[in-house]
């Protein structure tokens, strides 16, 4: 074992945990509202809305992301150039969104139906219900579902190194070409992917706390 | 509702025409009418599955209906281009699983239809909410989460939401058939609070005695229809029909 692989090449590893972090961060904030959008379809009393849903769900769930990053950077990146930073953040925003979508209807549904009636015989509208009554108790089901799914995405970022973004796994690929020192190096960037995941699961237990309810 | 309704002293509060309804094949309502007139409390019992929860879900449209009409306070409630949020404002409706919102504390509970529908001020909305909720024997409860409360006092919050918006018409489903017993009494307390205030009021229950004390009006019903109306003296001495005979020797012998 040789660790001077690792000291002597740290300004390399944190570019590769900057880009980590920024794609996985961007991926999220795409992610968060179009989850939102297509778990509040599959609940709605409109048909269409109802298929869009379920159609951006069954096919983004069931495409496996390493095709989807492909497909989006040579098919759609091209015909709408995007280049490979901005394919990389849609695909896995579009792909982890439609998890997000299930665990938001998931979280939807858990909630009694008596709350909603509650609240539409008080004269609220249907929006009101939702957003005063029934998103709030939502969210506090939906966090620790969230915080897996958020921790997948992470994961789930160092396929794009495919599509040549240069991230922590991409940083460690091309150093073991180099070195030949694959045991240290996929060592050490096995923690750093740990530090980050465990970093955010803390973070969202912190929320969980926050919003914990009174009962 | 005030600018839809018409000046007439003798229109009824609540006027339910014909209506029928259908559970799928099973015909939950078959052709019930009957006249509310204002201030009057009228008393819904039966055996279940008479339909007695189905007909005062139909009044503020929980519930649709597949034939006739029904009318509150000048308004049709499932006419085409009614706007039911507006009505249901008007409406106070308490279930017999309260509902409260467990996120709120007892005094956001009260205060947020107000707030949101009424958009009244929220520190007037709260201040109205916590003269309600002393009223009902609850103002050591209004910072607490409803899930800390009793039956009962939960009851009497899903009451006092109710009562928050100032509706014109209250209708209770059952009010008390989830509470323990010794807690029905403190939510039939609540009730006949109201009476004084001169609201028109819909009650389903089977609390005998309850309704025979405060209605003015019974309503006997069973498979979907109505079999009886009258005073609750003449009802529950002089039941007319053999089916409500049954009904109250049996409720009444236990």
């Amino acid at each position: 074992m040789n660790w001077s692989v690792i000291t002597q090449n740290l300004p390399l590893f944190f570019t590769g945990v900057r880009m980590t972090l920024t794609i996985s961060f961007l991926a999220l904030l795409v992610s968060i509202p179009i989850g939102v959008i297509a778990g509040l379809f599959r609940v709605s009393r409109f048909r269409l809305l109802r298929v869009v849903s379920a159609v951006y769900v069954e096919f983004f769930r069931g495409v496996p992301l390493l095709v989807l990053l492909i497909w989006i950077f040579f098919v759609l990146g091209r015909f709408l150039r995007l280049g490979p930073y901005w394919s990389a953040i849609l695909g896995l925003g579009v792909f982890s969104g439609a998890f997000v979508a299930e665990i938001v209807r998931s979280g939807i549904q858990s909630v009694p139906r008596g709350q909603m009636e509650a609240a539409r015989a008080s004269g609220m509208t249907y929006l009101q219900a939702m957003t005063y009554v029934i998103l709030p108790q939502a969210v506090r089901k939906v966090l620790p579902p969230m915080a897996s799914q958020f921790i997948i995405l992470v994961k789930d970022s160092s396929l794009v190194s495919v599509i040549s973004i240069v991230d922590l796994s991409m940083v460690a690929k091309n150093l073991v070409a180099t070195t030949f020192r694959s045991v240290e190096i996929w060592t050490f960037v096995a923690v750093l992917y740990f530090c980050i995941t465990y970093g955010l699961s803390q973070l969202i237990a912190f929320c969980e706390r926050k919003f914990h309810m009174d009962h | 509702m005030n600018s839809t309704m018409p000046p007439t002293v003798s229109q009824p509060m609540v006027s339910i025409r014909n209506v029928r309804k259908k559970f799928g094949d099973l015909e939950v309502l078959k052709n019930v009418s009957i006249e509310v007139p204002k201030s009057q409390v009228f008393g819904f019992i039966g055996p279940s599955g008479a339909g007695k929860s189905t007909i005062v879900r139909t009044v503020n449209a929980l519930e649709g209906i597949d034939g006739g009409e029904i009318w509150v306070g000048g308004v049709s409630v499932h006419g085409p281009s009614t706007d039911l949020n507006r009505l249901r404002a008007n409406i106070g409706f308490v279930s017999q699983s309260f509902n409260l919102y467990p996120h709120l504390k007892v005094l956001e509970n009260v205060a947020l239809a107000p707030i949101k529908v009424k958009r009244q001020p929220p520190s007037q909305a709260r201040e109205y909410a916590a003269s309600i909720l002393k009223t009902l024997g609850l103002e050591d409860k209004m910072d607490a989460f409803p899930t800390r409360l009793s039956g009962g006092q939960q009851q009497r919050v899903a009451i006092a939401r109710a009562l928050a918006m100032e509706p014109r018409l209250m209708i209770f489903d059952e009010p008390t058939s989830a509470l323990d017993p010794e807690l029905i009494k403190e939510v039939l307390d609540a009730i006949r609070g109201l009476l004084a205030t001169g609201i028109t009021m819909l009650l389903v229950t089977h609390e005998m005695n309850f309704a025979r004390e405060i209605c003015d009006s019974i309503v006997f019903m069973a498979e979907g229809e109505i079999l009886e109306t009258g005073a609750p003296e003449q009802f529950f001495s002089h039941p007319q029909t053999q089916r409500a005979r049954d009904f109250l020797s049996a409720i009444l012998n236990r």
